[in-house]
């Protein structure tokens, strides 16, 4: 690994802008981490070299003509979700098979305006549903980070686990990411790295494949919080094509960075302390309470008391409308094709071959609880519960709360086919307790690294903003950052 | 509530999914493990609260009825495992 793919966005863009380095040289500099570490971590199920080549090259040029974009020359890999034009976007499915789009989304044409370089398409569980990055047709994706002493390998969370596994181990400069229930902050919480979750129609959907329309947002991974603000202020913009997308300008992220956090109301919900929460976390929790304070910032005692039936809601909400966005899938229009004796067998023997077996789970609930009898049983009830969920935020932001600190995820990265994961579900589904409530409320969320367990594995502290207040988690992301250090995996791949 | 075998398989009929019976009887187990956790809904208290449409109030977006895109039939039909002068082929729907 060459020291050019340990530069942080922020750094590569000052060397460039300086003519230290060229983009060719640091495009060059990942290719080669990637063809050697790729086997071993399993980030990229598609790397575009000559086009990353190509993209360099033209950075150079605007580099050399002053003429520099906000991430001229910067390489970045792309989750699979996102459609690129011609070139591999199969949301690690096997029913996308072969699937090359005729367009690119509108995150990563932001993106590539904005002059950076793509190197590839990253690895995530199969449309984008999961949370170890083991449900990927192409395989899990291997966490850098090891427990001390041992080589056993771990996941890297989900569904955005070869975003967190590419950044954390200088496989790309940043990469986009996307989040339903926690998928970019809790791989991001696994690995070190700083993942945000804006609030929901800031980045445009279109051209991303959809998993559960009302919840999904793109956001970025990366190595640190300026990182972050910057890969974000690009990502985000005003769509005319997605009609969710909101009609505000795009604030300048970077410059909430280093702004004091004196006098802040930082909200502690006690319902973020839940049963078998390991000890460590509530360490690490009780750690940040006290970084916040010590920066000036008035710690107040919190209730959001539809907390633990977040979790559930989603768990109706979510498979509903995976199940009508997946219905697309027909073997007519694109990908996968299993012949069958008529036309009903065929869409039935395609679906069954092409979706994995978390996707088939998630459909069939979707189907069920959307099916005549049982809607106003279970989806009503959702979406009357997720009213109540996000109505305990707004009470706390009414009362004067800024931001809301809570831990994370509720455990460090665990092993690869956990047993007891892999008998139960709703074990799995666990995983996102801390993170689901921010979708469910549409509302701003970030992961950033806090501290190392007694193994020696990263924990992250989240942040939860008002509505398109993005710019105050930046602010106080960094405070945690800055008070915290940053956390780099030991290379042994 | 809880599924049985048979709901499965008319479910994943629905769903336009093909099953065995090995795949019902462990479907079975997995959908009911995720519907008895999704159970606890039922002690809230949802009187009177509105069903979320929208996470953010907003009004939806509408753009003038014109045409702004098209002719890209090629396109369209690029990805598909079967097609025929622009046409998605399909196995015979009408007997």
């Amino acid at each position: 690994m060459s020291e050019l793919t340990k530069l942080t966005i922020a750094e590569a863009r000052g060397k460039l802008r300086k003519r230290e380095i060229t983009a060719t040289e640091l495009t060059e500099a990942y290719l080669a981490a990637i063809e050697t570490a790729n086997a071993s971590l399993n980030a990229y199920v598609a790397v575009t070299e000559e086009k990353a080549r190509a993209m360099a090259k033209a950075s150079d040029e605007r580099l050399a003509k002053g003429e520099a974009g906000v991430l001229e020359g910067i390489p970045l890999g792309i989750k699979d979700l996102f459609a690129t034009e011609d070139i591999h976007t199969q949301a690690c499915s096997h029913i996308l098979d072969g699937f090359r789009p005729r367009y690119e989304s509108t995150v990563t044409a932001n993106l590539w305006a904005d002059g950076a370089v793509m190197l590839g398409k990253l690895n995530m569980d199969e449309f984008a549903m999961g949370s170890s990055n083991e449900t990927s047709f192409y395989g899990p994706v291997i966490n850098p980070w090891r427990a001390k002493g041992s080589n056993k390998d771990l996941v890297p969370g989900g569904s955005s686990g070869g975003s967190a596994t590419a950044v954390a181990s200088w496989l790309c400069a940043g990469a986009t990411a996307t989040d339903t229930g926690g998928s970019i902050r809790q791989p991001a919480a696994f690995t070190g790295t700083v993942g945000i979750k804006p609030t929901y129609g800031r980045c445009s959907r279109w051209g991303i494949v959809a998993f559960a329309s009302s919840l999904d947002q793109a956001g970025p991974i990366t190595r640190d919080v300026r990182d972050a603000a910057i890969m974000l202020k690009s990502m985000a913009s005003v769509d005319a094509k997605d009609t969710t997308s909101v009609d505000r300008p795009v604030p300048d992220y970077e410059a909430a960075i280093g702004q004091s956090i004196k006098g802040m109301k930082i909200g502690i919900p006690k319902e973020y302390r839940v049963e078998g929460m390991p000890e460590e976390i509530e360490k690490l929790w009780q750690q940040g309470i006290t970084w916040m304070r010590d920066a000036g910032a008035e710690i107040v005692d919190i209730s959001l008391p539809h907390t633990k039936y977040a979790l559930p809601a989603y768990y109706i909400v979510a498979p509903a409308e995976a199940s009508s966005n997946l219905a697309r899938y027909d073997g007519v229009r694109y990908g996968l094709r299993v012949p069958g004796r008529d036309i009903t067998d065929m869409y039935e023997k395609t679906r069954a071959a092409g979706f994995g077996r978390e996707v088939k789970r998630r459909v069939m609930i979707g189907t069920y609880v959307l099916s005549a009898g049982y809607y106003d049983a279970y989806y009503l009830r959702a979406q009357k519960v997720r009213t109540l969920i996000k109505k305990d935020f707004e009470d706390v932001f009414d009362a004067g709360i800024d931001t809301i600190l809570t831990p994370a995820t509720p455990s460090a990265a665990f092993g690869i086919a956990d047993q007891d994961m892999a008998a139960d579900p709703v074990k799995m589904y666990l995983n996102d307790v801390f993170t689901v409530t921010v979708n469910m409320a549409g509302l701003p969320g970030i992961a950033v690294p806090a501290g190392l367990d007694g193994k020696g594995l990263p924990l992250g502290l989240q942040l939860i903003g008002r509505p398109f207040d993005e710019e105050t988690l930046f602010r106080t992301a960094y405070v945690i950052e800055q008070a915290a250090g940053r956390f780099e995996p030991e290379k042994w791949w | 509530m809880s599924v049985d075998i048979d709901t499965v398989k008319r479910v994943a009929r629905l769903a336009r999914i093909a099953i065995d019976d090995e795949d019902a009887g462990r479907m079975m187990g997995e959908l009911n493990a995720i519907l008895g956790f999704v159970e606890q809904l039922n002690e809230v208290n949802i009187d009177g609260v509105e069903p979320m449409t929208s996470v953010t109030p907003m009004v939806m977006k509408k753009r003038a009825d014109e045409v702004t895109d098209g002719n890209k039939a090629a396109d369209i039909v690029a990805n598909a495992p079967a097609s025929e002068e622009n046409f998605f082929l399909v196995p015979k729907v009408v007997e």
